[in-house]
């Protein structure tokens, strides 16, 4: 396993946008997460691997080294505090926000008593959502909720939620707007430490290689 | 009745015969090695006052200690998280000696998060350190020692990290960054987030030959090569940098002439315990392990809070990991099985052979199991009415 570099990526919006910057590096997977069941694929390199997994154990791969490198989002980076890891690299791809979002009757003022309690919010980023609203000097009341945020409001479990936002339209579906900006978000390529310092020769070079790709926008094949 | 009363916590682990063996074997090759070295061996306490344990540390050992209130005196009292401020506080303040002191150490120390895949909580943490010289011989000399424990249990294939927190001191220092400053920056550098120092960079009011030094010091690691073009990238940097960078240079050819087996890369920007480092830090790492198996460096202002500010330089690493990486093992030690009967010729047999240091099992009356059951492949039998040993053929 040392000789080999193994890449994790996650299903999804992560991997479309990812091939495009592989093949840029000269990587090319041998199958189609979306066709295929396997979870390790091979590419046209007998020595590259990509581990196919859920977007928030992307980081906790790589920390412990079970991959060397991956590209997961900064909303999952900053959740999970990014320690074991090296974020060299914003590859500019899924991009979105980090916002608080509230009912479209969510007048957003005064913003700390309602109704003279504390604000709920329901969010899976529990730990951006502390901050941010530390940071604000306000104090909330946190509801971890594993998806569908979006529905907290209308059935009054939260006041607000914290979500990544593309276009919006989930929340403008569900009745719901976008309040507050919390930070932008796109995806990182991370690396493990330790793989960064054994393997450097080979990891700096896929690192080069794939700043080039966000550098050259990631469309043309070498 | 569902009884989970034999579960331990989470990360808390006990050692079973087999590894409590070899981590003995582990403990007293490794003990006796630094003694052939001029390591004097101590004992430190498993439970100090706060301010002893976590003083010049940073937050982060504090955060690892668990805290108990001194019921004597209603002092808040820490269940050590890492025996190196109580090493550096015996040779400060209890043994003050003028000369150079060498102290080495083993012990159980408690966290109150786990640091690796492991999980593990409760460490058996082994150490040396060097107080007493600010020279770089004594970097040389503890990490050649840091080197050679992973040689003596065996652990080949070793990959050494260098690097030397002088360099981003001396940085930030020549960009006179403030402290909250140097904190983000020290932050992002960590992650070695280039698009964060970018942006930090620029909200920075400082020169744009210091940003791009700034910059540029997360790619300067990798093999020797990488210390040339640190020179040239950080040609402008304070004089500090540069002899940063020469001491560096100097350390690994020292080591590296006695231990050429050895892989080194070399991390400009490795701030590792940059809180309390003041010189080189270093760290071993084995393939396929995604953490680091030994770390060290200098240390020189931790004797200060004690009274006596002394150079320091040295390492530690947790053996009962180092235990999953050694392929030099203890024999399983075989004995011989004695009989139940009661006779005095044979008790007589028994003494002799336990006094020549052999193990001897005695059968129990009416116990389930045989000699082999019992870990013996010989045992004790009469004949012609003397007891000899025989071979469990």
């Amino acid at each position: 396993m040392n000789k080999a570099l193994i890449i994790a990526l996650s299903k999804g919006r992560i991997f479309k946008e990812t091939l495009p910057l592989l093949a840029h590096a000269g990587i090319y997977p041998q199958d189609d997460p979306n066709s295929s069941r396997k979870l390790i694929l091979d590419t046209n390199h007998v020595d590259i691997k990509l581990l196919i997994l859920r977007a928030s154990d992307v980081p906790t791969y790589v920390q412990y080294g079970a991959a060397d490198a991956g590209v997961a989002g900064k909303d999952i980076l900053l959740e999970h505090g990014g320690a074991g890891l090296y974020e060299p690299v914003d590859l500019r791809i899924a991009r979105c926000k980090l916002m608080v979002a509230g009912r479209v009757d969510d007048d957003s003022s005064p913003e700390n008593i309602v109704s003279g309690r504390r604000l709920r919010i329901a969010t899976k980023y529990v730990n951006s959502t502390r901050r941010y609203y530390a940071e604000k000097g306000q104090q909330v009341e946190l509801i971890k909720l594993y998806g569908s945020m979006e529905l907290a409001p209308l059935v009054g479990l939260a006041d607000r939620i914290v979500d990544v936002v593309d276009t919006g339209n989930t929340l403008k579906a569900n009745g719901l707007k976008p309040l507050e900006h919390i930070v932008d978000i796109s995806s990182r390529l991370v690396v493990n430490k330790a793989a960064m310092k054994m393997k450097h020769r080979k990891v700096k070079a896929f690192v080069a290689d794939i700043m080039q790709a966000v550098v050259d926008g990631g469309s043309k094949p070498r | 009745m569902n009884n989970d009363h034999w579960l331990l916590p989470e990360g808390i682990e006990e050692l079973l015969p087999e590894d409590a063996q070899q981590i003995e074997w582990m403990r007293r090759r490794l003990l006796d090695f630094f003694s052939t070295w001029g390591y004097e061996l101590v004992i430190p306490p498993f439970v100090e006052y706060i301010e002893s344990l976590l003083t010049g540390m940073g937050n982060d050992l504090e955060l690892q200690t668990y805290k108990l209130i001194d019921q004597k005196n209603g002092r808040m009292m820490g269940v050590r998280a890492d025996m190196t401020p109580q090493v550096a506080r015996i040779d400060a303040h209890q043994l003050a000696r003028p000369h150079p002191v060498r102290l080495c150490y083993i012990g159980t120390v408690l966290l109150t998060h786990a640091e690796d895949l492991s999980n593990a909580r409760s460490l058996m943490q082994i150490g040396a350190e060097l107080f007493g010289h600010a020279g770089l011989e004594s970097d040389v000399e503890t990490l050649s020692l840091m080197l050679a424990m992973l040689k003596k249990i065996g652990i080949e294939n070793i990959y050494v990290d260098l690097g030397h927190v002088g360099i981003f001191r001396g940085l930030t220092k020549q960009a006179r960054l403030n402290e909250v400053q140097e904190g983000a920056l020290f932050d992002a550098l960590q992650r070695k987030a280039a698009p964060e120092i970018d942006v930090l960079l620029q909200k920075f009011d400082i020169g744009q030959n210091m940003k791009n030094m700034l910059s540029q010091l997360m790619w300067l690691n990798g093999s020797r090569d990488v210390l040339p073009q640190a020179r040239d990238t950080l040609k402008s940097a304070d004089q500090s940098v540069h002899e940063a960078i020469d001491a560096l240079e100097n350390i690994s050819l020292q080591v590296q002439k006695y231990n050429p087996d050895i892989q080194v890369n070399y991390d400009l920007a490795e701030l590792r315990g940059y809180h309390y480092h003041t010189g080189m830090v270093f760290a071993a790492y084995q393939p396929g392990v995604g953490q680091a198996i030994a770390k060290g460096g200098r240390y020189d202002h931790i004797g200060e809070v004690f009274g006596r500010a002394r150079p320091a330089s040295g390492f530690s690493a947790d053996l009962r990991a180092l235990m999953h990486f050694a392929t030099n093992s203890s024999r399983q030690i075989f004995g011989v099985y004695a009989p139940a009967d009661q006779d005095d010729g044979l008790q007589t047999r028994i003494d002799e052979l336990r006094q020549s240091g052999e193990r001897v099992v005695r059968q129990l009356p009416g116990q389930i199991g045989d000699a082999a059951a019992m870990v013996c492949d010989r045992r004790l039998e009469k004949h012609n009415g003397r007891w000899i040993v025989t071979t469990i053929g």
